[in-house]
């Protein structure tokens, strides 16, 4: 006998899922743009979510059994579906302004040192304020400081960067045996934090480095190493005593920069990996690689190879009947690229002119 | 009308021998003769709506929790009380603390708690002490303890001292905290009447809510329901505080206007000094300001009374809310501006951090009122002040943001001019206050002092 399902509509897409699914899982299942983003929710870690408010989307039928809207815009990662529920999360104009609000409010104490930071390429925070945010900023104080805190040889943290989303705090208690870090003060200056300023020390404790959405959380072996636009991930696997050993080499040539564990579509990690091969196994010869990896978020990294970016079965003009900002191709829109010229065949520096006077 | 503090000012009440004599106790003999479900009908004919702010009809709250079999519930009694402004419950508990304690154990009996927290606010120290007397007084009489009499119903109650964290008195917050965790406000639902203390089904009810829990039981719901007008029934402790004559604590039957509230003599006295009402926030710092021609009558031009329905009539836009009783009066001499700023600098100090238009939005809106304040401020800061507070509002994962939210956005609907006058005169303001302008209360000519 078959689960019962649920039916729900997502910005007028119908699809059936498990009941107990929340909004968010279900629209994922739908994918493209009428996945609200989330930037605290983690789906391997339970109990996280509902922080952010990024995901915030407007029930506008509750159930068929209880058709009224809901009264509040609803943060989607913790919100169960229920059967004949109507959500309406690009479609509603007052759930885009409340992400841009939200959006700025993540913005206003965050220090925007992407030329420096690690995370720059794969921030969260930079997808996010760059698909939903406003151009400028209103915020005329001076941001938030944090005194600088060491937490050992391995992790870096740059307090000034977090945006409290609490993954770190989850991953800690959920996958190691003890949690040497938590959530010290309140309000604006909470800040993440180990008691005494203990060095963070567990043999999974580097996943938090992964589940970070912002350069919080950096690698120190990796640390202004290289930017992850210029490293080409491949999957690799070696037998690991500890974890799965399933992870992704960020390489230059020969040489592995980094090592992480392999993320989904919506970048969250797979499988997890343990310290040993993320910060100790960085040579090619320690890991047998698979093959490149597919990366189908429109990330800055998968540039050049925009393999597997998912787009909605549903086309996203007859949803909403505008043209939507569709995860466009810029090799194939761009006057620049043009994949007939080869580049090794101009002498010298290539110059605008090289592409205009060829081709068509 | 008095129905909590009948008895207040008897010497001793505090102790247990007077509160007995005065009739102490009487409802819990009552309540052991019915059925637990015969109590909560009482309340529920009685129309008791919770005291601590929200106005939540309590006998339905109590009819809404879970009662898997074999799962303990808990009765946890909220006795935070932070809110700038609302000071009724201390002195109750100060005061009365056997009223509470006699409330808990009917409460206890109709939700099957037999372990029962009083969870106080850390600068409450002092009350605990005198919380745990009482206790300690009722469990040598046999009102508390194994098989209270003889019915069989163990009953337990613990004081909990709070951190001192305003978000602690958010229900979810507080149970977190009473767990001994980080006092963050859980996500709803599951709400705690399924999964609250330790994941069991929890009522969360604020002190004077329990407290009149015993002249239900005493007098019948239905003679409780007659008290009062329409849904707000019964009577309501009221914390005066501000530019009055007469500041404390009142307890009405919430059928007085605002306008004999605030002048006449057996309540407030009228304003102190011989100045002018200028604003009124009825019902603790978190509820919209209005300006003294609102707070004295409705925009029909009707009069405007003590209670839930007539202080919210014309929703946000020109009324307010009862709240939790934390009665502010703002004379002549008071800047609207700088009130308006403290108030933000309260909230941003006591956003738990955890979601992110709380976090930082508080103190976005803090630092602006600031420079407005400090004669910094830009016309454009209104606006921004405005479209920041509207950001927070019903965005937040607990209320605190939307208590934020809403007396910037009352102080910027109802006194936009003060906010303007402040930017335009920044020297001057530093130096006297706007006064009073066209929303000056229209009725009462000063009498000289």
């Amino acid at each position: 006998m078959s689960e019962p399902k649920f039916k729900v509509t997502v910005d007028n897409i119908t699809i059936e899922v498990a009941p107990g699914t929340t909004i968010l899982n279900a629209a994922r299942m739908i994918g493209g743009d009428v996945t609200p983003p989330a930037m605290c929710y983690y789906s391997k870690l339970e109990g996280s979510g509902g922080k952010c408010r990024t995901c915030l989307v407007e029930v506008s039928k509750g159930s068929e059994k209880d058709p009224r809207p809901m009264p509040k815009l609803v943060a989607s990662c913790r919100t169960t579906v229920m059967d004949g529920m109507e959500v309406k999360n690009i479609t509603s104009d007052k759930v885009l302004e409340a992400r841009k609000g939200v959006v700025e409010m993540l913005l206003v104490n965050h220090p925007l040192d992407c030329p420096v930071c690690d995370q720059a390429g794969e921030c969260h925070l930079q997808d996010l304020s760059y698909e939903h945010g406003a151009s400028g900023t209103r915020y005329e104080f001076d941001r938030r400081t944090f005194e600088k805190e060491d937490l050992g040889d391995f992790i870096s943290l740059h307090m000034t960067r977090c945006i409290l989303c609490y993954r770190c705090v989850y991953t800690a208690e959920q996958l190691t045996n003890k949690r040497e870090h938590g959530v010290l003060d309140r309000g604006d200056h909470a800040s993440i934090s180990t008691l005494l300023g203990k060095s963070l020390d567990n043999e999974f404790i580097g996943n938090v480095i992964d589940v970070c959405p912002v350069g919080a959380l950096t690698d120190k072996t990796f640390r202004f190493k290289n930017r992850v636009w210029f490293t080409k991930p491949v999957d690799a696997h070696r037998d690991c005593p500890t974890c799965s050993g399933k992870a992704r080499l960020w390489l230059r040539g020969d040489e592995v920069f980094r090592v992480t564990a392999r993320k989904d579509e919506w970048g969250e990690v797979e499988e997890w990996i343990c310290n040993d091969c993320r910060f100790h196994k960085k040579e090619t010869k320690d890991w047998v690689v698979e093959g490149p990896s597919k990366i189908s978020r429109h990330s800055v990294i998968s540039q050049g190879h925009y393999v597997g970016v998912k787009k909605a079965p549903v086309l996203i003009d007859k949803v909403i009947g505008k043209d939507p900002k569709l995860l466009m191709d810029i090799h194939s829109i761009s006057d620049v690229n043009r994949p007939e010229i080869e580049l090794s065949k101009i002498a010298g520096p290539a110059h605008s002119n090289d592409f205009k006077d060829t081709g068509k | 009308m008095k129905l909590l503090l009948e008895h207040a000012h008897v010497e001793g009440i505090r102790y247990y021998d007077t509160y007995r004599k005065h009739g102490g106790y009487r409802s819990v003999e009552k309540a052991f003769k019915m059925t637990p479900e015969e109590i909560v009908e009482e309340v529920k004919k009685s129309g008791l709506r919770g005291r601590g702010g929200a106005g939540f009809p309590t006998g339905m709250k109590w009819s809404f929790l879970a009662k898997p079999e074999g799962v303990p519930r808990h009765l946890v009694c909220n006795a935070d009380e932070s809110e700038p402004g609302t000071f009724k419950d201390r002195y109750l508990m100060e005061f009365i603390p056997h009223l509470l304690i006699e409330g808990l154990i009917v409460s206890s009996f109709a939700l099957g708690s037999s372990m029962t927290y009083i969870y106080i606010r850390g600068e409450y120290a002092w009350i605990v002490d005198i919380l745990e007397q009482a206790i300690t007084e009722a469990k040598n009489n046999g009102w508390l303890g194994k098989n209270i009499l003889n019915s069989g119903f163990d009953c337990e109650i613990y004081v909990q001292r709070g951190g001192g964290a305003y978000i602690c008195g958010e229900e979810t917050a507080l149970i977190e905290s009473l767990e001994g965790k980080r006092g963050n406000p859980r996500i709803k639902p599951p709400f705690p009447a399924i999964q609250g203390v330790w994941m069991r089904p929890t009522v969360v009810n604020n002190v004077e809510t329990l407290a009149a829990v015993v002249p239900i039981i005493n007098n019948g719901g239905e003679a409780y329901a007659s008290i009062g007008v329409g849904k707000s029934t019964g009577t309501k402790l009221l914390s005066v505080c501000g530019n009055v004559k007469k500041q404390g604590i009142y307890e009405i039957d919430m059928t007085q206007t605002v306008e004999e509230f605030i002048f006449s003599d057996e309540y407030c006295g009228g304003i102190a000094n011989g100045k002018k009402l200028k604003a009124c926030i009825p019902g603790g710092s978190s509820v919209p300001i209005l300006p003294a021609n609102l707070t004295l009558k409705t925009a029909k031009g009707e009069a405007r009374y003590m209670n839930y329905e007539s202080l919210a009539d014309g929703g946000f836009a020109t009324g307010s809310m009862m709240g939790s009783g934390g009665f502010i009066v703002l004379d002549e001499d008071q800047c609207v501006v700088r009130h308006t700023m403290t108030l933000a600098r309260f909230y941003n100090h006591e956003s738990c951090g955890q979601c992110s238009p709380c976090r930082e939005g508080t103190g976005w809106m803090y630092k602006i009122l600031k420079n407005i304040e400090y004669g910094k401020g830009k016309m454009s800061d209104i606006d921004l002040l405005w479209d920041i507070q509207r950001k927070i509002e019903g965005n937040t994962i607990c209320p605190l943001g939307d208590a934020a939210a809403w007396p910037v956005a009352a102080a910027i609907r109802h006194f936009r001019d003060e906010f303007e006058w402040h930017v335009n005169n920044p020297d001057e303001a530093q130096n006297r206050n706007y006064g009073l302008a066209h929303y000056a209360d229209p009725i009462h000519v000063p009498v000289s002092a």
